[in-house]
């Protein structure tokens, strides 16, 4: 069973879809995801206590030995990513069977939880692979499932948001698939390790070059950097609820994920930032994103686009961190992709819990809000701070290393762009907190009770999650630095 | 004749160019759909170009078949092609749905009855 470990973790969820169908009756399917999410959970975390103890675990798939079969391998980068996304997807689907009550008819709520179950199955699977053309494939199985669930949103304009995400994802893979293939060709091979050892040979040549750019570009798309990111709002805002949740708080740090494997450990540190301007790319980028997402999300009346922009800009501080091209840089990171998961889970949850109550989340509506449901305000209170980076949240210790790994660098213009970025969140976050908390209750406001046990409970565990690891920061601190350790150590 | 020995590289710059364009200009999600699928085409074919080997046959293990071209691409890129049929039957099921609640699917017209509403 103990050896199985890496591979259950994708099998478990990717098994479950089908018989999920065979259920029916939605309860019965929201109980069933329930619990696969629950036992994921309890194999990732497993696998995390082990990689710790013991180093990586491979797993070679069927059998086949690692350069001609396929192989899984969870090391210290990719372990907490698999616990972020069952944790979240667990407590999200705790609350799932409340918050689409009103959002998703009663005869869709079984493929709801199958497009669920396939969409965290693609996303573990992208994670714990170790073979460049098996994140393609599970690449596209947790996109094809994510158009699904975008598209099960109320709003038409639903649609119209899958419909575009479907069109630009799809680009973004296509240009990956080239790559691996032009990878493939200059190599002969598509495992991760072994591709590592042969690039250096005919690292020099125009194909290898191309297969970076184009693999790049495309997982950018996927991330949504900044100016890439078109998809991303109304995605975001026309998307159910709870399914923005999920996204939000693991999509797109998959995709990073990727990008830092693709970067650091297949092609290396040398090629990636002394053959390519890929340091002053992801720099420009990332401070631009920061900005222009934060003023767009300051006039936000939806708080759900709102918070969609502040995802955009949250991709920049994380791309910062890759340019800084430092063991800092890259711990900062990786700790802020897990605390950032960990914010918007909880920020979102809330609003998933106001949009229960009174059908949208338009900012205009909410005038005092907060004394109808001080329990559900009080969790995005905490997590906009978190948000900001308050000290005691999580999102002061990414912000931290972020800004220390920055002038490590000598780069103070950069870290001061980090702080007058933190201001703009402060802008976007103090609006909704006054709208809240200080303006009387007025007519326009509907007459609502506090949100449901089923979506205070997991949001408040979400909440809690990011005060505790804002003080008691040795696990993630830990965990980001043997990782960013590693990707340096296997370098030199 | 070295452009003649990379006529394949050729083509598929050539559909991949198309395929983009199509998804870019059109206005038509239909179309739309059919530019993805021309662009997803041409890597397909980029793809089976590169696992060829002049002179090779087929890799059966028989007497007498020594030189052969590599499987592995092709096998790679019947997985990409389902991937790819997915892709346009959910890109077609989401135009089917667009159509029902819009009544159109221009996509000049979605905008503009999205800015009515």
């Amino acid at each position: 069973m103990i050896v199985h470990l890496s591979v259950l973790q994708v099998i478990i969820p990717l098994i479950a879809a089908p018989i999920c169908l065979l259920l029916r009756k939605s309860e019965l399917a929201w109980a069933f995801a329930t619990l696969v999410a629950f036992m994921t959970l309890a194999v990732s975390v497993a696998l995390l206590s082990q990689v710790m103890q013991s180093g990586p675990v491979s797993y070679e798939l069927g059998g086949w030995e690692a350069p001609w079969g396929i192989e899984y391998r969870v090391d210290m980068l990719n372990a907490p990513l698999l616990v972020l996304i069952s944790a979240i997807s667990a407590l999200a689907l705790l609350a799932s069977r409340t918050s689409i009550e009103n959002e998703i008819p009663e005869n869709r709520h079984t493929f709801f939880y199958i497009a669920w179950l396939l969409c965290m199955a693609g996303l573990l699977g992208i994670t714990a692979t170790g073979d460049a053309f098996n994140v393609f494939v599970f690449l596209e199985i947790s996109s094809l499932a994510t158009y699904t669930l975008i598209a099960l949103g109320k709003d038409r304009r639903a649609l119209w948001a899958s419909f575009q995400y479907l069109v630009a994802g799809t680009i973004g893979a296509t240009f990956i698939l080239i790559g691996i293939g032009l990878m493939y060709v200059m190599t002969g091979t598509l495992n991760m390790a072994d591709l590592a050892q042969r690039l250096p040979d005919v690292e020099n040549t125009k194909t290898v070059f191309t297969a970076f750019a184009f693999l790049i570009v495309g997982v950018c798309m996927k991330l949504a950097l900044f100016p890439l990111h078109l998809w991303l709002p109304n995605a975001y805002t026309f998307a159910p609820s709870i399914v923005t949740t999920f996204l939000a708080a693991t999509a797109t740090k998959v995709a990073v994920y990727v990008m830092i494997r693709f970067i650091f450990d297949v092609f290396g540190f040398e090629f990636s930032f002394t053959h390519f301007p890929l340091q002053e790319v992801l720099l420009t980028l990332g401070i631009a994103g920061i900005f222009v997402a934060s003023v767009v999300a300051i006039y936000q009346d939806n708080l759900k686009r709102m918070l969609a922009y502040s995802s955009v800009a949250q991709v920049g501080y994380i791309m910062l961190g890759i340019s800084f091209a430092s063991q800092t840089g890259i711990m900062a990171t990786l700790l802020h992709m897990l605390n950032h998961g960990l914010m918007k889970g909880a920020l979102f949850l809330a609003l998933a819990a106001v949009v229960y109550r009174m059908g949208i989340a338009q900012l205009s509506q909410m005038h005092g809000i907060a004394s109808r449901m001080p329990l559900t305000m009080a969790a995005f209170l905490i997590g906009g701070l978190s948000l900001i980076g308050v000290p005691l949240t999580v999102g002061f210790i990414s912000k931290w290393y972020l800004v220390s790994a920055a002038l490590e660098n000598g780069w103070w213009p950069v870290a001061a762009a980090i702080l007058l970025g933190s201001l703009l969140s402060v802008v976007y976050i103090w609006r909704v907190i006054e709208v809240a908390y200080f303006k009387p209750v007025s007519e326009s406001t509907p007459d609502v009770k506090e949100a449901p046990a089923a979506l205070l409970i997991p949001m408040w565990i979400l909440v809690l999650a990011n005060l505790y690891f804002g003080i008691e920061t040795s696990l993630t601190v830990g965990v980001s630095q043997m990782a960013a350790a590693d990707l340096f150590g296997g370098l030199r | 004749m070295e452009f003649l020995g990379l006529f394949n590289y050729w083509v598929v710059i050539v559909l991949m160019m198309i395929g983009f364009y199509i998804v870019i200009c059109s206005n038509n999600l239909i179309k739309k759909l059919i530019g993805l699928t021309i662009f997803q085409t041409s890597v397909f074919i980029m793809y089976i170009s590169m696992g060829k080997i002049t002179g090779g046959t087929a890799p059966v293990l028989a007497d007498g078949i020594t030189l052969y071209s590599n499987p592995l691409t092709h096998v790679l890129i019947l997985t990409a092609i389902v991937v790819g049929i997915a892709t346009t039957a959910l890109g077609l099921a989401i135009v089917v749905r667009i159509h029902e609640s819009y009544g159109t699917v221009e996509e000049d017209d979605i905008h503009a009855k999205d800015k009515q509403a």
